[in-house]
């Protein structure tokens, strides 16, 4: 046990400090500091330059474009990233489909999809949840039927985030009507530009554009495009969920919200011990989540995943939203300008505040709901 | 930065929970043992000299073992997995502590060699009624005078205070500041605490006693690292509590059964179980994180500073955490858990008392959030 980082591990956490701070560009990283959403030139841009540097998908296999590193170097590189406000290279392709077909697809699937997929030449988006098939995914309905050689898919996905931006749609698909729930799914993956095809936007509460909806009808998709076993999309599924509930806790990016907003509100709660108190009791939370996922990180063998990594996902969330609620209060009656052009007399973070504080509410109901964490804690690591 | 044992430190748990582990295994014994003075056994006490605990943290030229924090650490753990009743920490940790840190060398010699060697029972007189948690000493006076230093005024509650063959007694000084001082014959009148461990009033009336270290010199600042550093060991004996408590109350889940089915078959209750799991998992990293900050200023690369930083911030976290375990892990097993004969709720009493012993979760964060501006974002690895 020891605190500090081996002279090799500081090296390394310079380096990539160096890197993220130098070659990502400034526009880009005062963007995601300010805490609204990235654009699609900003995530694509931010992505080629990690690529090109070999640290966008450190997760891949290394013949693939990954690295070697310990699990503490990957804990660095997620710090480091976050802390020089990198957007986080796209989860869809690094941290989803891309491990996927590096484990399940054809070599000519990998040498097809995977180059392009770290480099984001193709901007992918996600088909699995669908009106009637949240939680309990394996509900869904929408179809593939096989005629020659194409699948005939039909039905409807829902919240793709980004779909506006996607170039193909990783989807589970029903290829086996007669089987039980889960075993009659297949992925398929699909050219967004099909026939058939249609992306309709969906306007959350913060009044953004971020998730989508959509449509499929007859699109036919190529057989080839078929990943991993027919109607053995459910172990793929489990397979992308559990990679990405690692990866899903912005402890870094919440930690540097609070300590922008510090920063900007100092005078408004200087002198106010209660919110003093929050900011305190957040702020070691944070902490505490922090070192539970360098903890994790530290502890993990073989690839597998410290049992504590579910600890991240619901008290990540919970503290991103509890940092957004403050935030907002910070903010006071300015909160209200969130219609406000720039020539308001209200800081962006104020005017922002509302919208952010609505739009994270989301943080709990996906990448598996707090609830179906909670349900993973209890049957999976509490066996009860 | 490595949060992992080394082989030497997982030997040193084994030891230590295979001892720990015999006398309080079953909780029945730890329940005898307590009822009868001094609240805990004296041979088991024995034993912990004799594998070197007591003496864990001294120097080697006090009579000491010479190890580190880390290893203290995996000692309170393991004895707060029996929630054992021998006074290690407030008489090793905390009295000892003083010891070391202000005595001379001809005192540190005599008494951390007699503690070590299991030969003595320390205490420190600290706690005066009325007030909260302090490093300073107000109604207990020192006076000095040609004869001598005296003491007058009462300590209350003192744990293990009557027990105690020598006493470390804080006083106020003549000219401001808090002294030390070693007291071996002051009036006590013992009684349990409700956790079953001892705790004392003690009262001084014109008594004598030695200075510890320089005498007439204000010691409060290494007074307040000594608690700081207990802080951090409390914690890490809350955390054993706590890896007791949370399997014990599931495996009840499993076992229970009520309305014909286990109790584990409701949502309602498994869920209020991972929360349990998610307050254990903070507790444990920042406990592990604290001690390293401990450790790393035991060998001068840190400052006291970062240490009452840590104390603090871990004393949050596991005064939250353990209330939260502690009281769902009552209610989960329901009526059983009242009772004096099983286990979960004497494990909840001794979380509550070393969540008072130097300070509550509100108590720390009122620190905490006097300084929220005085830095932008916490980094625990700077």
């Amino acid at each position: 046990m020891q605190l500090e980082l081996s002279e090799e591990e500081r090296a390394f956490r310079d380096e990539l400090r160096e890197f993220f701070t130098t070659k990502v560009s400034e526009e880009i990283r005062d963007a995601v500091a300010a805490g609204g959403e990235p654009t699609k030139e900003h995530i694509v841009e931010s992505m080629r330059t990690l690529n090109a540097a070999g640290l966008a998908v450190p997760r891949w296999p290394v013949e693939w474009g990954g690295q070697d590193w310990t699990e503490l170097q990957f804990h660095i590189w997620h710090e480091e990233m976050e802390r020089a406000n990198v957007p986080t290279p796209l989860a869809f392709n690094a941290g989803m489909i891309g491990p996927v077909i590096a484990q399940f697809g054809t070599e000519e699937q990998k040498r097809e999809f995977l180059p392009k997929t770290a480099n984001i030449d193709i901007f992918w988006s996600q088909g699995f949840s669908e009106p009637d098939a949240g939680s309990d995914l394996a509900g869904l309905r929408t179809t593939a039927v096989r005629d020659g050689d194409h699948w005939v898919v039909n039905g409807q996905k829902t919240w793709t985030t980004l779909g506006q931006y996607g170039d193909w749609i990783f989807t589970l698909v029903r290829t086996d009507p007669e089987a039980k729930k889960q075993a009659g799914i297949s992925m398929l993956l699909i050219d967004m530009r099909s026939e058939g095809l249609e992306v309709r936007p969906i306007q959350l509460i913060d009044g953004g554009h971020e998730v989508n909806e959509v449509w499929f009808d007859n699109v036919r998709v190529p057989a080839d495009n078929l990943v991993g076993e027919l109607n053995g999309g459910w172990t793929i599924a489990k397979f992308l969920l559990g990679n990405e509930r690692v990866g899903v806790a912005p402890s870094g990016i919440t930690k540097r919200v609070l300590a922008r907003v510090k920063g900007l509100a100092e005078d408004r709660f200087a002198d106010d011990p209660l919110l003093c108190a929050r900011i305190a009791t957040l702020e070691n939370e944070l902490l505490a989540l922090e070192l539970t996922a360098m903890r994790v990180a530290a502890n993990s063998a073989d690839g597998k995943p410290h049992p504590a990594s579910s600890v991240l996902k619901l008290k990540g969330s919970e503290l991103q939203q509890a940092v957004s609620e403050l935030v907002l209060d910070l903010a006071g009656p300015g909160g209200l300008a969130s219609g406000a052009d720039d020539t308001s007399k209200l800081g962006e973070w104020e005017r922002l505040a509302g919208p952010i504080y609505l739009n994270l509410r989301k943080a709990s109901i996906y990448g598996g709901s707090n609830e179906v964490q909670r349900q993973i804690i209890s049957r999976n690591i509490l066996g009860l | 930065m490595d949060f992992r044992y080394d082989d030497e430190q997982d030997a040193l748990r084994e030891a230590v929970r295979g001892l720990v582990g015999k006398a309080y295994g079953d909780y029945e014994d730890r329940r005898r043992t307590v009822t009868t003075d001094p609240g805990f056994d004296e041979s088991q006490w024995g034993r912990m000299a004799e594998m070197g605990l007591l003496g864990l943290p001294f120097s080697e030229e006090d009579g000491g073992v010479g190890a580190g924090p880390i290893e203290i650490g995996i000692v309170c753990q393991e004895l707060g997995r029996a929630i054992a009743p021998e006074p290690y920490l407030t008489s090793v940790v905390l009295a000892g502590g003083l010891i070391a840190a202000v005595g001379s060398a001809e005192q540190r010699q005599e008494l951390l060699g007699a503690l070590s060697a299991g030969e003595s029972v320390l205490a420190f007189a600290h706690d005066e009624p009325g007030r909260r948690w302090s490093p300073e000493a107000s109604s207990v006076t020192a006076t000095s005078s040609d004869d001598g230093w005296t003491l007058t005024g009462v300590k209350e509650p003192v744990p293990h205070g009557a027990r105690a063959d020598v006493l470390v007694v804080s006083a106020a000084l003549p000219d401001g500041g808090t002294g030390l001082f070693l007291v071996t014959d002051a009036t006590t009148a013992g009684y349990a605490a409700y956790d079953g461990t001892r705790a004392a009033r003690v009262t001084f009336e014109a008594t004598a006693a030695t200075p510890l270290g320089e005498p007439g010199l204000d010691v409060t600042a290494s007074i307040a690292t000594v608690q700081d550093i207990t802080r951090v060991m409390a914690a890490n004996q809350a955390l054993g509590a706590l890896q007791f408590l949370l399997p014990t109350t599931t495996e009840y889940l499993r076992s229970r059964k009520q309305f014909g089915v286990p109790l584990s078959t409701f949502q309602a209750l498994t869920f209020r179980a991972a929360e349990m799991y998610v307050s254990l998992e903070l507790a444990h990293s920042m406990v592990d994180w604290a001690t390293m900050v401990v450790a790393q200023s035991s060998t001068g690369q840190g400052d006291p500073q970062a240490v009452a930083d840590a104390a603090r911030r871990v004393s949050v976290q596991i005064s939250t955490s353990g209330r939260h375990v502690g009281q769902e892990a009552i209610q989960l097993h329901g009526g059983i858990a009242m009772t004096m004969e099983y286990s979960v709720g004497m494990y909840v009493a001794h979380l509550t008392v070393l969540d008072h012993l130097l300070g509550d979760g509100t108590h720390h964060l009122r620190d905490l959030a006097g300084a929220v501006t005085t830095y932008a974002a916490l980094d625990p690895l700077d």
